[in-house]
């Protein structure tokens, strides 16, 4: 390691401020990145279900139609 | 070969052709990066003029060089899509925009953050700087071109335009550093020559490079399953996969 310690890891020589944030924000960007494909999946998964129960009803709709 | 590809050009077989390769893609793009991120931090020698400010290249550079890369193979599926019409081209518009339109933002955000120490300037008009930004704005541009039209396949040969039309600034971006004065330095790695870097912190940098086109690889995958998902949302097979 080119650090003898935590301390200066954390301090990178004076520039600390600077490396971590762009860390950071890096890091944040992309956790946003995959939270929003993983959002969409899930209310793909809400439209689907919505369809569907919307398909029952009108199968359901044009039976009693018929049995009329 | 023609013959092998073509069931990818509908959804479904594209749809589990990704699933198959996602879960690899993720695994070793977290791995690679944790070692190339982690090398360069904490075990490679600090510089002898930038002292440990340059670390931030470990996420600059990757970031910035697959901005690039990611609009090139998002033009390329453009191309596929207006002269082809594969319907997969176009969703592929949409599902590589946004991840590039990420890397472009961090890589402008840590450039900034790293010109302050060293150049003593969060931002510069400069031609590198300045190309960039505009590539930020190409991305955004065409995310919003292909959700600007109710009628889906407007909108995707719209988008498909843009970037085909602004592939122009992908080599603006590479050569302004030699076309222009420019604050920012030339090429360490993306050259012919030998890299003008020590080996010791040119491996974890190639490490990371390695990690961010993994990454990339990933992102795109995911995001690609979800465009398909949303295209073909009335078919029975994305209802039996949206089930479970």
């Amino acid at each position: 390691m080119s650090f003898s310690g935590w301390n200066e890891v954390i301090n990178m020589g004076g520039y600390g401020f600077f490396v971590w944030l762009s860390f950071g924000v890096t890091l944040a960007a992309l956790a946003a990145l995959m939270i929003h494909g993983l959002i969409t999946r899930r209310s793909l998964q809400q439209q689907s279900k919505l369809q569907q129960q919307r398909q029952q009803r009108l199968a359901r709709r044009k039976q009693q139609e018929r049995s009329r | 070969m023609w013959r092998w590809l073509h069931p990818y050009a509908k959804g479904e077989a594209t749809y589990r052709l990704l699933g198959r390769w996602l879960p690899w893609l993720t695994g070793s793009a977290v791995l690679t990066l944790a070692v190339g991120l982690i090398w360069g931090l904490l075990y490679a020698p600090p510089d002898y003029q930038q002292g440990d400010s340059y670390r931030i290249i470990y996420i600059h550079v990757p970031a910035a060089i697959f901005s690039m890369g990611t609009y090139t193979a998002m033009a390329i599926a453009a191309l596929i899509a207006l002269v082809w019409q594969i319907r997969t081209a176009e969703w592929a518009i949409a599902a590589i925009a946004p991840v590039g339109a990420v890397l472009t933002f961090i890589a402008l955000f840590t450039g900034a953050v790293w010109g302050k120490p060293m150049w003593g300037t969060w931002w510069e008009w400069d031609a590198r700087l300045t190309s960039e930004l505009i590539l930020l704005f190409l991305y955004l541009g065409v995310i919003a071109l292909y959700h600007a039209f109710s009628d889906s396949r407007t909108g995707a040969k719209a988008a498909g335009i843009l970037a085909l039309v602004g592939v122009v600034n992908v080599p603006i971006i590479h050569y302004s550093v030699y076309w222009w004065n420019s604050l920012h330095q030339g090429a360490t790695i993306t050259k012919f020559e030998k890299p003008s870097m020590a080996t010791s912190m040119l491996i974890p940098l190639l490490i990371c490079l390695l990690g961010f086109a993994l990454m990339t690889a990933a992102f795109v995958c995911q995001r690609l399953r979800n465009e398909i998902l949303r295209q073909e949302l009335h078919r029975s097979w994305v209802q039996q996969e949206l089930d479970q």
